[in-house]
């Protein structure tokens, strides 16, 4: 329990060294550093409740927050990745592909599919953090352009919550080429006129950012994310400065008209709903 | 301007005799069975070299001093040319240039990065690395290739988007990610040629295009090595892994099958020898893919762009 060491002792709640913690019972803020009741942050749908941190939440609990329950059709659920450069560092990417499909029980770092957001049909794709930290390769890729070209197809709104440290290196020239690919869907999809909203997360950086993560007709934040296309450990290592204060936070894009607003889970998907209700000329639900 | 990379270094000693042989000749000295000899050695030791290249010398090679950049293309190349500047917004970046030319007569617009040779002309540049204003440059000047149904050739030669805090501040993220959407829907021919190294997003950027190419010793890369390493492994100096690794020469992503058209073949010893030979393959080779591409028309030219890059995946389902 590394948090307990740092925790300041007159703002910790009730924590008795010598009483046996279940793992998991308390979580420390990465924000505020405050030790929190870990049920108590769930209840708060991942936000902490001092400091409003939106934590990392898996896909399939960002659907849940935004697709009526019952509703959502998943794509694609089945696209697997391949090692074809049999790449390898420490680790073969085959076997980190084995240990991430285990860990997370299927899948791949995007999930996509269809569902009702408050009764109108939309489009989504959803970063998982927790799937080699929602790094782009080929199926990422696929699964979002995919998800585009559905959204042409049933003439939805397209919505993706972004999530990634960006391209996936063990990937290399094909995970650039993700980028290219998904963007030009998205050109398909503004020439028809269809809303594509982009949701920036914490963390989203690099490819990611740097193709339709920004190309929103929207890009909409949560608070405090970490949104940027070169690292800040990058960025410091080359100009040899440190880095101003809120860099490359929500608000700091905010600032810098990089993204239209900051919403918070608790309101996302209301705000949503009422946005694209006005992109589509839908009257407001009852 | 001489120099040298490390494996280079014995064929430039032996090219050195030869010259100073050349030389002596002229004096009414006979040398001449001499300088086969050297000659048919110096030969012999640059296939040795040049066959066995690990991916990390290639990246060497791609990064030489020497190497043709953009504008000595464009000298070597294309006729009446004049570069625009700016992106009517914020500032110039001259680490992305941006111009009008002719290609035997035929107009066109011409835009590659740019990197300089000495220490004074490296800065100005940048290394290379463009800012958001270069993209946006770039974007506006494709847009007026549209305008006058021009055909646009770009050249590619970055180590990578640069990481500053003002190209942060400005959306660089922001910038790339539009050139790469907007791109795909221009109804002009574009003609790609990765001339050094082309380096992730800062790459991509303007490499959207019907036609892509990489010239023989150029390298092609999601991430440059020193970045991939320290990643991986927390240590920029392990580049020569992180190169093996990525598959970043044109000989590995030839072997895809869907990323590039051609190959393109450079002199005996790489393109730095020789500028002016260098320069008319790479002529040849955008003839042949303009003559193609002129075939199609706008909308043909879009659809084909579109189903290359829509092309390029490796999945299982
Ligand atoms: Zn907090």
């Amino acid at each position: 329990m590394a948090w307990f060491k740092k925790s300041k002792a007159p703002i910790a709640p009730v924590v008795n060294k010598k009483v046996q913690m279940p793992e998991g019972l308390w979580t420390k803020c990465k924000n505020c550093e405050e030790i929190i009741y870990s049920k108590e942050i769930e209840r708060n749908l991942n936000v902490c409740p001092k400091c409003d941190y939106h934590f990392r939440i898996s896909a399939r609990e960002r659907i849940a927050l935004v697709i009526d329950e019952g509703s959502f059709v998943e794509t694609d659920p089945e696209m697997k990745s391949v090692d074809f450069l049999k790449f390898k560092d420490s680790k073969k990417y085959s076997d980190r592909l084995k240990a991430a499909l285990k860990k997370n029980g299927g899948g791949e770092a995007v999930v996509t599919g269809s569902g009702l957001m408050n009764g109108m049909e939309i489009v989504v794709a959803v970063f998982d953090f927790g799937f080699l930290g929602g790094s782009m390769g080929s199926v990422v890729g696929e699964k979002v352009t995919r998800a585009i070209e559905l959204g042409l197809e049933k003439q939805a709104p397209v919505l993706i919550f972004s999530s990634s440290g960006g391209a996936r290196m063990q990937e290399s020239i094909l995970s650039l080429m993700q980028m290219a690919k998904s963007s030009a869907a998205l050109a398909k999809l503004k020439k028809a006129g269809i809303p594509f909203i982009s949701v920036l997360t914490d963390p989203t950086t690099g490819g990611v950012t740097a193709s339709f993560s920004m190309l929103g007709d929207l890009n909409i934040a949560e608070p405090k994310a970490l949104i940027g296309f070169a690292g800040p450990r990058v960025i410091e290592q080359t100009i040899r400065q440190q880095l101003p204060e809120g860099f490359q936070r929500s608000e700091y894009l905010l600032d810098h008209g990089m993204v239209d607003m900051i919403i918070s889970r608790r309101e996302m998907k209301q705000k949503l709903t009422q946005v694209l209700q006005i992109f589509t000329k839908q009257s407001p639900a009852a | 301007m001489q120099f040298f990379l490390d494996f280079e270094k014995p064929l430039a000693e032996l090219e050195q005799k030869l010259k100073e042989l050349r030389d002596y000749s002229t004096d009414g000295v006979d040398f001449s069975s001499d300088i086969k000899k050297l000659e048919k050695k110096s030969e012999k030791l640059r296939d040795e070299i040049f066959s066995n290249l690990t991916r990390w010398q290639r990246t060497q090679l791609a990064r030489h001093q020497v190497r043709p950049h953009t504008l000595d293309y464009v000298e070597h190349i294309f006729t009446d040319w004049f570069e625009v500047h700016g992106d009517r917004n914020f500032r110039d970046d001259p680490a992305l240039v941006c111009g009008f030319a002719r290609l035997d007569g035929e107009p066109c617009v011409v835009i590659g990065h740019q990197k300089g040779r000495d220490t004074k002309e490296k800065v100005y540049r940048n290394f290379g690395m463009p800012n958001p204003e270069g993209y946006r440059k770039a974007l506006r000047v494709m847009q007026m290739a549209e305008q006058f149904g021009l055909p646009i050739f770009t050249f590619v030669d970055t180590p990578g988007a640069f990481p500053g805090i003002g190209a942060e501040e400005r959306g660089q993220a922001e910038a790339i990610a539009r050139n790469l959407r907007e791109m795909a829907a221009l109804t002009v021919p574009i003609i790609v040629t990765v001339t050094g190294e082309g380096g992730s997003g800062g790459a991509l950027a303007i490499a959207v295009g019907n036609k892509v190419m990489m010239l023989q010793y150029s390298v092609y890369a999601v991430i440059s090595p020193e970045g991939c390493a320290a990643i991986l492994w927390g240590d920029g100096t392990r580049g020569p892994e992180a190169a093996e690794a990525l598959k970043l020469t044109s000989m590995d992503i030839d072997a895809l099958g869907m990323i590039i058209d051609d190959v393109i073949p450079e002199p005996a010893g790489g393109a730095h020898t020789d500028h002016v030979a260098a320069a008319a393959q790479v002529k040849s080779y955008l003839k042949k893919h303009l003559a193609e591409l002129q075939k199609l028309s706008p909308e043909e030219l879009v659809e084909q762009r579109y189903q290359k890059f829509r092309a390029m995946s490796v999945i299982e389902e």
